[in-house]
């Protein structure tokens, strides 16, 4: 294995993109929310239930959660990149963390939408 | 003539007599009227232990070579004024560079990433009789990124450039890079924006700032990042 550095792997812009784009996102969401509970008030189970039960509502928060769930895959990347650096160990991690995020993904279709 | 007595914690290693590092004490009376600068009493020391190492040359702030960690910040030796520093003054190399003997660093890596963004005008038109022009407007582009001395205080700063100094440019690179993607004459906007399009190259930069608290000329590598990604954006949508 040759021990020269290389580089241009193009992702670089894209992500970062990605994660301005995944904060806006989270920054309107945040704002609605906050508007949403103060008009709500919601102190009951059924109360809290009844704002996720809009359909609108649901979909929206889907949105919010999958911009996290990108965002943080981004964040916890670059971590791994940071301070691990053995490459089968930083895969490993790399892998882990990505089956975590589609699995949350995957957990909140489930909360939002289970009847 | 008035004086003040400075106490000194230097960094001292010299690898062919040295196990490790050490700091070593000295104290020095200072002259008020003639050592108003940290180089002018660092110059007093090393007549006292002509042992003690450092880089100097101009001094005056323009060839970059006394960068040293002054009281904990990076900056250079020969532009701190003596009377703002706090007794014992601390000296040490500049962080996160191989310390080749007491406080002079290897640069290598730090001259590497310079090298690797291509710090020239690249035109492939043949030149004019005289020389390739600019308007004024466009020259503006260039003040504070051009005076950059390559000292290394910004690069050695940088947490990002601690972690990944191999992969990372480094504010001075990035800074260097802008200038001549800045600059009107230069026709390889395109390479060199690819060039840095890599999730270490450019993007390790968690825009942190302490390249600008450290610069000792003022310049913004912050600033010039900002529009290198600029450009990236206008490139791709």
């Amino acid at each position: 294995m040759i021990k020269r550095k290389i580089f241009g792997a193009s992702y670089g812009f894209g992500d970062w993109l990605m994660q301005r784009g995944t904060a806006l996102i989270m920054a309107l969401y945040a704002t609605l929310i906050l508007v949403v509970l103060a008009i709500v008030q919601p102190s009951t189970y059924l109360e809290w239930r009844s704002i996720f039960d809009n359909r609108i509502m649901a979909f929206l928060t889907f949105i919010y959660l999958v911009a996290l769930f990108f965002h943080a895959w981004i964040g916890v990347r670059d971590i791994w990149m940071d301070y691990v650096k053995n490459a089968g160990v930083r895969l490993l991690l790399l892998m882990a963390t990505l089956a975590a995020t589609i699995g949350y993904t995957g957990w909140a279709v489930q909360i939002l939408w289970r009847v | 003539m008035t004086t003040r007595t400075l106490q000194f914690k230097i960094y001292r290693y010299d690898p062919d007599k040295n196990d490790a590092p050490y700091m070593q004490d000295f104290t020095v009376e200072v002259n008020t009227v003639t050592d108003r600068k940290l180089l002018d009493v660092l110059v007093k020391l090393k007549a006292q232990d002509d042992s003690l190492s450092f880089r100097r040359s101009c001094r005056e702030g323009i060839c970059g070579s006394d960068a040293m960690n002054i009281n904990g910040k990076n900056g250079l030796a020969c532009l701190t004024d003596v009377a703002t520093l706090k007794s014992p003054v601390v000296l040490r190399p500049l962080p996160g560079l191989p310390v080749i003997r007491d406080l002079i660093v290897d640069m290598t890596q730090f001259f590497k990433q310079y090298h690797s963004i291509k710090p020239y005008l690249i035109n492939d038109t043949p030149p004019p009789e005289r020389e390739r022009l600019q308007s004024p407007e466009d020259r503006e582009e260039l003040n504070g990124l051009y005076e950059c001395i390559l000292c290394a205080c910004c690069s050695t700063s940088c947490p990002s450039f601690w972690w990944n100094p191999d992969r990372f440019v480094g504010p001075a690179g990035l800074l260097n890079a802008y200038r001549f993607i800045a600059d009107t004459r230069d026709e390889a906007t395109n390479e060199r924006l690819d060039n840095l399009n890599d999730p270490y190259r450019l993007f390790r930069c968690h825009t942190i700032m302490n390249c600008v608290d450290v610069c000792p000329k003022g310049l913004n590598p912050t600033k010039a990042i900002g529009k290198i990604k600029e450009l990236m954006v206008r490139r791709a949508i």
